[in-house]
């Protein structure tokens, strides 16, 4: 699928940067991770964030994920700029807007599946029937509903990210954001893996920010933005 | 993350890293479980002292001596003067001299301010007891005051009221004065003798009401206790043939005062005391070496035992280092997901806390269970001749207080690793290596 034009002027950006940048250190050891980047993201669209390693694109994508403050610049969030929020409006943004699927999938392998996915909902605060309800329906979308009681060490790579998939999921986000999604999984199951994501981001209307390498993952998306040297080298251009 | 699951969690964490938890777990048990007995017997002995206590004497009672010689160095072992109102009540070095007090002494610490009332101590020397036609021993003689008890074996303590001559025995003299036990003694017949002022013997006969127990510092372990009307019965006959001047002459008194003074002022009234010329020492006084010595040794104890909590503490310092440096992914997936920093340091106190629970409960446990089985065989072995005694005694407020303590500590020793958990950046947390 690819994006129809119609839709950048329908839906109003939900993620707005505007000349970031993002130092590391000082003085000589002084590094430029982000030189100068703008970027638009509609709600709803699915964009690949493309760059070799060292090019800034996961800078990019943690400052986008509100994990990173930039040095310079404004990001905003809703239209609002997000240097505002702080403390528990920050966390609250962060659990409540956000899912995040990692190429290592940071699962708590000596605890169940379940368990896993429900880390979200637990910081959310929401109670234990509650949680284990959206739980279950998030892993029953991803067909993972027999796995629930599974030590998640135990599962293999393609499950293990279908689970990352449903704890991302199992607070109703806003915008995924993907790393390298399919950086530990053999095509095939990579290949899964993409179908599920993308089906979230046609089907719920969810946000997809994919950062990768993989050329052939990319071109699947709405947009392709390509990083290097810390700035944006070309895809489509940004109307400002 | 609400409370409930904050100590949920905190707690499935601790039991994740079993090996770990047990061997610091342990550390702390090691602490707590000195602790709780080095102070149960604290708790044990001063709980006993403080029951004796009444049978030494009232707290509102203070025994007042008059001064001998103020200005004599007590340290000084050179001869002294001769003063004809002075009596020597030591020998030796260690000799000290109590000067005799008339009746218009004993009512000038009568008008001491914050003496209520004041009556001399009749001292009688017996020179033997004896039980029908047996065995005559030497035995002491004293009265109770008001407010002292005396720790009974068996019959009853001695009635002031009444005008029959009663006394009561230490459970030591039953078997010599030809008693088959100390219930056999009751209302037996007694003779006591003694020699009067001319030199002439008198005896006397009384009954046996009670017989005594041995208890730690009371007389009326050691000597018999007579009731008022023997007590002036035996003083007067004592006091036949003394020679005019010699009537009438108290060696010390009993003064009472105001049972709700604090200490500060029972200090004041000593002073006055001495102001007029005269000493006093209250039951407090008397105790007051006893539990001194008893609370330092309990406190080098304790000692020990926080020098073995301050091992444990660092233990829990180590221990949670490690778990912070194993879960720095988990942390910063949290972190990422929304879990405030505040939270964070929340969930590896807690963590710190429940290791400390651990410990401590077990040790206190344990502590209890074995104290007080160290009690019950001391207390019918080595300490029998101590009826009372519990050696090893435990106050749910001191094991609670104890318990809380342990936490305290944990709480501190676990605020490093929880500091550093809550500092990490997600975005260095995540990061892969």
């Amino acid at each position: 699928m690819t994006h129809p034009p119609t839709a950048a002027d329908r839906s109003a950006p939900i993620l707005s940067v505007r000349d970031l940048h993002k130092t590391y250190g000082r003085g000589p050891s002084r590094f430029d991770a982000l030189r100068g980047v703008s970027l638009d993201i509609r709600d709803g669209e699915s964009i690949a964030i493309v760059g070799k390693s060292g090019s800034g694109k996961s800078t990019l994508m943690h400052v986008l994920a509100l994990l990173d403050q930039p040095s310079q610049g404004t990001l905003l969030l809703d239209g609002q700029d997000t240097r505002q929020l702080r403390g528990t409006r920050l966390n609250l943004a962060r659990n409540k807007i956000f899912g995040f699927v990692f190429q290592q999938f940071f699962l708590t392998g000596s605890q169940t599946v379940l368990e896993n996915v429900t880390l979200p909902l637990k910081i959310a605060g929401v109670g234990r029937r509650a949680r284990r309800y959206r739980a279950m329906s998030a892993l029953e979308q991803l067909e993972l509903g027999d796995k629930a009681k599974n030590k998640a060490i135990d599962l293999s790579g393609g499950q293990k990210q279908r689970v990352v998939i449903a704890r991302a999921l199992v607070n109703d986000p806003r915008i995924i954001f993907a790393d390298e999604p399919t950086g530990n999984l053999d095509s095939t199951t990579g290949r899964v893996v993409e179908d599920i994501l993308f089906a979230l981001n046609r089907e719920q209307g969810i946000t997809l920010v994919i950062v990768t390498h993989d050329e052939e993952l990319a071109a699947r998306c709405d947009r392709r933005i390509h990083v290097r040297d810390g700035v944006i080298v070309d895809g489509e251009q940004v109307a400002a | 993350m609400n409370a409930g699951d904050l100590i949920g969690t905190a707690i499935a964490n601790t039991f994740r890293s079993r090996a770990r938890t047990t061997l610091t777990v342990l550390a702390i048990f090691v602490g707590a479980f000195t602790l709780t007995l080095t102070s149960g017997l604290g708790t044990g002995i001063n709980r006993y002292i403080d029951d004796t206590v009444a049978g030494i004497g009232a707290a509102d009672v203070i025994t007042v001596t008059k001064t001998a010689d103020t200005a004599a160095d007590q340290t000084d072992t050179g001869p002294r003067e001769y003063d004809p109102e002075s009596v020597l009540t030591g020998n030796g070095p260690a000799q000290s001299s109590v000067t005799l007090m008339t009746d218009a002494e004993i009512e000038a610490i009568g008008d001491v301010d914050g003496i209520l009332a004041v009556e001399p101590v009749k001292s009688v020397q017996l020179d033997y007891v004896q039980h029908g036609d047996g065995t005559p021993y030497v035995a002491t003689l004293g009265a109770l005051v008001a407010g002292q008890s005396v720790q009974l074996a068996a019959g009853a303590e001695p009635d002031d009221d009444s005008t029959a001559l009663q006394v009561t025995i230490p459970v030591s003299y039953v078997e010599p004065l030809g008693f088959a036990d100390a219930g056999a003694a009751i209302d037996q017949p007694l003779t006591l003798a003694l020699t009067d002022g001319a030199f002439t013997q008198h005896s006397t006969e009384v009954t046996i009401v009670g017989v005594a127990e041995e208890a730690l510092a009371a007389t009326s372990g050691t000597g018999l206790v007579a009731n008022r009307a023997l007590e002036d019965d035996l003083h007067q006959l004592q006091s036949t043939g003394l020679p005019t001047q010699q009537l009438d002459r108290w060696t010390q008194a009993t003064a009472w005062f105001d049972e709700d003074l604090t200490v500060a002022q029972i200090d004041q009234l000593k002073d006055r005391l001495v102001d007029a010329g005269f000493s006093g020492s209250t039951t407090a006084d008397q105790l007051g070496a006893f539990t001194t010595v008893i609370d330092t040794i309990v406190l080098v104890l304790n000692v020990f035992a926080a020098i073995a909590l301050l091992a444990a503490a660092f233990g829990i310092v180590n221990t949670l280092l490690m778990s912070v440096q194993e879960r720095t992914r988990e942390i910063g997936l949290m972190k990422a997901m929304g879990m405030g920093s505040g939270r964070v340091f929340a969930l590896f106190s807690t963590e710190a806390v429940f290791i400390g629970f651990l410990g401590s409960a077990i040790g206190v446990a344990i502590a209890m269970i074995v104290g007080t089985a160290a009690s019950t065989f001391f207390g019918s072995a080595l300490l029998s001749d101590l009826p009372g005694l519990t050696v090893v005694a435990f106050d749910p407020l001191t094991v609670g207080l104890t318990i809380l303590l342990i936490m305290g500590v944990a709480f501190l020793a676990g605020t490093l690793p929880a500091a550093r958990a809550a500092r990490k950046d997600p975005v260095e947390a995540l990061r892969y290596e």
